[in-house]
């Protein structure tokens, strides 16, 4: 597959969902599917949802992840997520 | 009967959430026909005759609607022979056009250049081709003379075309076992992405189950190779028994039926999954009130699948966390018990399963069969050739029947 396209996480860089990817809300959190890639990801909370969605509304994930009310002990675990999706293409910068 | 579904956990792992279910199916397959111009020896649907009641044009076209609204984000289409639609062409252009990708099997019969230039202009579809050997004799076999050279001819068009990351899409039989660093070589060299799947006793694929589903030597040697080139085989998650050997297979370890699977017939009807064509996994239509959402979120069905399995043979043994009891259709179409072993269970029980059966157990049968009536050109020659009687009398049961010595 065509992977690789993926880019280094920046936490103070613009961020949006790519337009690529859908996303689509399940009990658990939501789906996402890359048409570009053919990769399928799985958001595993609704808070991570939120922040994922919440992207493309801030200057940075930096304070998407803070707008969202993730508690600061848990800070890391939603930039590491934040890192595997921009990993594989499925967050893109934003160019703002 | 109303099913008693068990209120699905908060958190914890995600293939737990699936076992209850979700609110659209990740991998949805819709057989868009049942004609076909084949008649491979293990079709999992029985293919061969159109049914007069498959869906319309405007039909179909609905359906993707429904899918769309659904986010139901790509479909497997298949058959059948798909391609012998007249308007499978259109329905590709229209299930993109309202973002739903399309993922479709073919034999190769209908991709001419014309047909790969276009596919390969074309975003958001991938092409699979069917093959169950790296060699035309081991294909032929079981596809039927002449189809290796049809398929090789479709890859050869695809790469051509310059089409990229399309798929050689494999059934693992006793036969082709031990070709699996041919069939990813023959991959390769068209530039194409190998796709191996598991033979289930579904369809016809039940009469010749015994003759070709893999030894247990060779289910070792699978796991294995997949270990090794797991990375760059796809799988369609289908060998997760296989991961009660030890190490757990890339992908969703568990029976997707009716959780994030399902299959849409080519009349309509919606089945938990695409080996499961019985009216005991039969759970709706989409041409019925609701239509396809209806059916995927309240049948009744659809809820008792989603129920974790607590009881069973299966649930007591040391690697039901890796194997979750294996394929469900394996299980019905051998006629073992669901919450028992897989008949290829790695660890032996399935055999063991299979020999206890009663010796006079019919094994289900699907209501359905498509089977082309007679002979199609280039009969699959695993069976051998249908014995043809001299003389109309020799189907007699007395033919043949001697009876001069006896009557001096």
């Amino acid at each position: 597959m065509s992977a690789g396209q993926g880019v280094a996480f920046d936490p103070d860089a613009p961020w949006r969902l790519a337009r690529s990817v859908a996303l689509r809300p399940e009990p658990f959190g939501a789906l996402v599917y890359s048409f570009s890639t053919r990769k399928l990801s799985f958001l595993k909370s609704k808070v991570l949802v939120d922040v994922v969605q919440a992207l493309a509304d801030h200057p940075s994930a930096s304070a998407a992840v803070t707008a969202c009310g993730v508690p600061a002990a848990q800070r890391a675990t939603y930039e590491k997520a934040l890192a595997d999706l921009a990993g594989s293409a499925m967050i893109e910068v934003r160019e703002s | 009967m109303t099913a008693v579904v068990p209120e699905r956990p908060v958190g914890g792992r995600l293939i737990d959430q699936f076992e209850y279910g979700l609110d659209a199916p990740i991998c949805l397959t819709w057989e868009l026909t049942y004609a076909c111009n084949l008649a491979c020896v293990h079709c999992l649907s029985s293919s061969g005759r159109r049914d007069p009641r498959e869906l319309s044009t405007a039909e179909a076209e609905a359906v993707i609607d429904e899918l769309q609204r659904m986010q139901v984000f790509y479909v497997n289409v298949g058959g059948g022979e798909p391609t012998v639609r007249p308007d499978f062409w259109h329905l590709l252009d229209y299930a993109i056009g309202h973002q739903v990708g399309v993922k479709f099997s073919t034999n190769g019969v209908k991709l001419d250049r014309a047909r790969a230039e276009q596919l390969a202009r074309t975003d958001y579809v991938d092409v699979q081709i069917s093959l169950d050997g790296a060699t035309a004799e081991v294909n032929d076999r079981v596809r039927g003379a002449g189809s290796f050279a049809t398929a090789t001819r479709a890859l050869e068009k695809l790469a051509e075309a310059g089409m990229r990351d399309f798929k050689v899409s494999v059934v693992v039989t006793r036969e082709n076992a031990g070709q699996l660093d041919a069939f990813k070589a023959l991959t390769d060299r068209y530039g194409a992405q190998l796709r191996i799947t598991r033979l289930r006793p579904s369809g016809r694929g039940a009469d010749v189950w015994d003759q070709l589903h893999p030894t247990a030597a060779q289910q070792r040697e699978l796991y294995d190779w997949l270990l090794a080139n797991g990375d760059g085989v796809l799988t369609g998650d289908s060998f997760f028994h296989l991961s009660a050997f030890g190490e757990a297979l890339p992908g969703l370890n568990l029976c997707g039926a009716g959780r994030v699977v399902c299959l849409i017939d080519p009349v309509g009807d919606v089945y938990a999954c695409p080996f499961a064509i019985h009216e005991n996994f039969l759970a709706g239509n989409v041409r019925d009130e609701g239509g396809f959402q209806r059916v995927w979120q309240q049948s009744e069905l659809f809820a008792e699948l989603r129920s974790p399995q607590t009881g069973g043979a299966c649930t007591k043994c040391a690697h039901f966390d890796a194997c979750r009891g294996g394929c469900m259709a394996a299980k019905f179409f051998t006629g073992l018990p669901l919450d028992g072993p897989d008949p290829e269970c790695v660890q032996g029980y399935g055999e063991t399963a299979l020999a206890a059966r009663d010796g006079a157990l019919i094994t289900p049968r699907s209501h359905l069969d498509h089977s082309h009536a007679g002979p199609v050109r280039g009969q699959p020659t695993l069976l051998g050739m249908p014995g043809i009687p001299a003389k109309a009398c020799d189907e007699s049961p007395l033919a043949g029947l001697d009876l001069r010595s006896g009557a001096r």
